[in-house]
């Protein structure tokens, strides 16, 4: 019951939206959310709230770290 | 999608691990390392992680999954609201087989009491609204991340002047546990994986005076494999560096201050208070009380509730996996007279509890 899921917002009208992840839309509420958030935005979203936005490119320096640890001979 | 597949690349995952034992030879004792969130638990079971790690590096579980940690006596109120004629119990899906002393909202519910799922708490406000006549009881259990859902809930109803609307609620805050497990000479605990989506709320730096008053490491891990083991090679890197700090390897979500108006709403609603923990016992500041101004709303104290037993079955280990002391496949009714359809204990019942999760991936 803990579980968010990541969910890209598909509309968005006043503090509702409805957002999708792997085909399934969901509507959920913006009304804990501080940061402003558009269509095309990732939130979280945990029982029919969004909670946190997902920072794209946060998300591609992690993986870009990620990648750094690779020993040289492991890349090939 | 973006956030995940490259999160759960097994090439990826396998050449951090590689990283993970180079890292873990330069340690001059073997090391745990808890996951203080059912999601983590569950994602290292689904996963794998443990294979991935050295002998030296070891995983702990604790006390993330908030179904888990819900004492009987809170089932017991629960299935008390549940049997009174008029009520409808509305709930998460998986309080529904968790055991009370003697019964659980899903016996109860065959027998014709009225228990409804609801995926958000507003779908039970929709429900008081839509059934003036009768008593609609929110069973509110869960984290810092769910309890600001809960919140608005309290904050809609009272918006929509709604008098049929109440929250037994049994929430509980994060860090206070952990301090108690730190100082557990038993466990020895080398640093936190700290919950993810908690954290989002929460932030990082509510993590800060853990890491510095205990000396422990405490990096805020996202729920993928390789933000797993990235998590537990940051905090080998403290370990190796004799460091004990706050960091955030979920930074895509969780910022340091963490998310202020879901903050203001919990601030709003809940006050900081006392909570029994099952397995830990009760807790100072570890859970939240609905304000004074609110209590309209607190089903605990509008409604009459009788008293409880709260027994829990004699031979159930949860307490200790809870804990972290006890593995699951260590518990006698495991996979045997406890199995996730017939659960003797809470651990074995919300998919991110450990032994449901060590059921459904093996060790
Ligand atoms: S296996 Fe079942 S009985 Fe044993 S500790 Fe886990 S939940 Fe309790």
């Amino acid at each position: 019951m803990c579980l968010g899921v990541p969910m890209k917002i598909l509309s968005r009208d006043g503090d509702n939206i409805v957002a999708e992840v792997d085909g399934v839309q969901k509507e959920a509420s913006l009304m804990l959310l501080g940061e402003d958030v558009a269509v095309g935005d990732y939130v979280i979203v945990h029982a029919g709230f969004a909670i946190s936005r997902l920072d794209e490119a946060y998300a591609e320096e992690t993986i870009r770290l990620m990648k750094e640890v690779f020993a040289p001979e492991d890349m090939q | 999608m973006k956030f995940q597949d490259e999160f759960r690349d097994r090439k990826l995952v396998e050449i951090m691990g590689d990283n993970i034992r180079r890292m873990a030879r330069q340690l001059r004792r073997p090391v745990n390392f808890m996951e203080v969130c059912g999601t983590h638990t569950m994602s290292i079971y689904q996963y794998g992680i443990r294979s991935l790690l050295p002998d030296n590096v070891h995983l702990v579980s604790g006390p993330g999954c908030p179904v888990c940690v819900t004492p009987v006596g809170y089932v017991d109120n629960a299935l008390s609201c549940a049997v009174e004629p008029g009520n409808i119990v509305a709930t998460f899906g998986d309080m529904l087989r968790v055991p009370g002393s003697s019964s659980s909202l899903m016996e109860q519910r065959a027998l014709g009491a009225d228990v409804r799922i609801v995926y958000s708490p507003l779908d039970a406000v929709a429900l008081a609204a839509g059934n003036p006549s009768r008593r609609v009881i929110f069973l509110g259990v869960g984290f810092e991340t769910t309890a600001p859902a809960v919140a608005a809930s309290i904050l809609e109803a009272a918006r929509q002047g709604l008098d049929n609307y109440f929250v037994l609620s049994s929430h509980k805050t994060m860090p206070k546990p952990m301090e108690i497990l730190t100082a557990d000479p038993e466990l020895n605990l080398a640093g936190y994986l700290c919950p993810a989506h908690v954290s989002t709320v929460i932030g990082g730096k509510a993590y800060s005076e853990l890491a510095q008053r205990f000396h422990i490491p405490c990096v805020v891990t996202g729920f993928e494999p390789a933000d797993v083991m990235q998590g537990i090679e940051m905090l080998l890197g403290q370990v190796l560096k004799a460091e004990s700090r706050v960091e955030i390897q979920y930074c895509r979500a969780v910022t340091w201050d963490g998310n202020p108006k879901a903050q203001a709403i919990l601030e709003r609603v809940f006050s900081p208070g006392d909570a029994e923990w099952r397995g830990l016992g009760v807790l100072p500041d570890s859970g939240l009380n609905i304000r004074e101004g609110l209590s309209m709303f607190d089903a605990a104290k509008v409604l009459d509730l009788p008293e409880v037993a709260g027994i829990e079955h004699t031979a159930c280990r949860c307490g200790e996996v809870l804990r972290g002391k006890l593995a699951p496949f260590d518990c006698q009714l495991f996979g045997t007279a406890c199995t996730p359809e017939e659960p003797v204990g809470s651990c074995m019942v919300s998919s991110e509890g450990t032994c449901a999760a060590a059921y459904k991936y093996g060790r």
